[in-house]
């Protein structure tokens, strides 16, 4: 078995046929968050809405932790879960600074800097 | 008959459209990103195309998980902005152009270019905000646009030298349609930037500087950088950047920089901007 290149890279889940199989009804569920209605049901009773989707209790409990780096682990892709960011009224900055553990203004004046370096960041090999 | 005249390569950032939208456009921060655009939108009220080819990729929002086309053409009338979790975007209805978009799609299928034809659908931030930069905020878009979309969200994206050649093919199509129109081929998407995981935020200005060295003077060459280049380099998101190609391929081999525009950050991105003018 040769090496997959794209597993070397740190921090980083590539969204591949594994992913997407994994997490077809979450990031389906996901989707259905672009209608103001639905929108409405889940925060409603998010437990509720959650349970008529054919989600792992996993993936359910990552949806209500908000644990984004958790989703994504579970198959979900970013664009699919920023409609839940969305739905909360977060923004793709906000997420970003949470998933690399940071709170949001450390991250702005990273960004601001000039965001973060691929020196360093490149290889897993790079990583003491 | 038909031309391509030029072509524009944006970033497509969402926040763009956002502090637009909002009435920030004006703020220190976003204040360098609009600067960048301004003779652009000087240059692009002077070329007057009659209709834009837009190449972007849909970010679940018209295409979910049930359907993912690696090369889809709008051949509808119109098209609607999308509701991407905050309401839609307070900006023109996309009109169409049906006739060219159907002879594209049959053009490029003939040509072995196996195109999905969408004839209903919604058109989110990666079409809408180009036209933003390019055209501010009028109260309807000044020409009509066909969206091609290409994906770039499930793993594989069509490769960068399959989207050159569907730039040659576009072209190739373009001046095989009777009717005289002006059209400019926008590529859109990237640069740099990640969005998701502990690495999210990646920049990379090396990177990006070279690929629109590249883009403008080799494009070939660039055409053949691998999926994984662009992912390790520029980020996971980044890999947007061969959707750039497409509005490469479509150009002169030989083309003129009219204006080149590169500024960090935007929200999480790296902008960058090209106006190319065959010669
Ligand atoms: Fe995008």
């Amino acid at each position: 078995m040769t090496e997959n290149p794209f597993d070397d890279i740190p921090g980083t889940t590539l969204f591949n046929h594994a992913q997407s199989r994994l997490g077809f009804h979450l990031n389906q569920f996901c989707m259905s968050l672009m209608k103001a209605a639905n929108r409405e049901a889940f925060k409603a009773d998010e437990r509720a809405y959650l349970d008529q989707w054919k989600m792992t209790e996993d993936q359910k409990q990552a949806v209500l932790d908000r644990d984004w780096n958790g989703m994504i682990a579970l198959g979900a892709n970013i664009y699919f879960t920023a409609k839940i960011a969305a739905t909360d009224g977060l923004s793709f900055r906000q997420i970003a600074a949470e998933m690399s553990g940071v709170s949001e203004d450390v991250y702005a004046q990273m960004m601001l800097d000039g965001g973060r370096s691929v020196e360093g960041n490149r290889s897993k090999k790079d990583k003491r | 008959m038909a031309r391509i005249t030029a072509g524009v390569a944006t970033s497509h950032v969402p926040a763009i459209g956002a502090a637009l939208d909002n009435g920030k456009a004006d703020e220190p921060y976003w204040q360098p990103v609009f600067a960048g655009y301004e003779a652009s939108k000087a240059w692009i009220a002077a070329e007057k195309p009659d209709v834009v080819i837009l190449v972007y990729n849909d970010h679940a929002s018209a295409f979910s998980l049930e359907l993912i086309p690696t090369f889809a053409i709008g051949c509808a009338d119109e098209f609607a902005p999308a509701d991407e979790g905050w309401g839609p975007r307070p900006v023109p209805t996309v009109q169409g152009h049906p006739e060219l978009a159907w002879h594209l799609a049959e053009s490029l299928i003939l040509d072995e270019f196996d195109m999905t034809i969408v004839n209903q659908m919604d058109v989110d931030h990666g079409l809408t905000v180009p036209l933003s930069l390019m055209f501010g905020q009028p109260e309807a878009w000044p020409c009509k646009v066909i969206p091609l979309a290409v994906n770039v969200v499930q793993y594989p994206p069509p490769t960068g030298n399959r989207c050159f050649k569907l730039g040659q093919a576009i072209r190739r199509a373009v001046e095989s349609y009777p009717e005289d129109l002006k059209v400019v081929v926008f590529g859109t998407g990237g640069m740099s930037h990640q969005l998701q995981g502990p690495r999210a935020g990646l920049i990379n200005k090396t990177f990006d500087n070279a690929f629109l060295d590249r883009l403008i003077d080799d494009p070939q060459a660039q055409a053949q950088v691998p999926h994984i280049d662009y992912v390790r380099e520029a980020g996971s998101e980044g890999i947007e950047l061969v959707m750039w190609l497409v509005m490469r391929g479509a150009l002169d081999p030989k083309v003129r920089v009219a204006h080149r525009f590169y500024h960090v950050p935007a929200s999480n991105t790296a902008v960058g901007h090209l106006v190319l003018e065959n010669l």
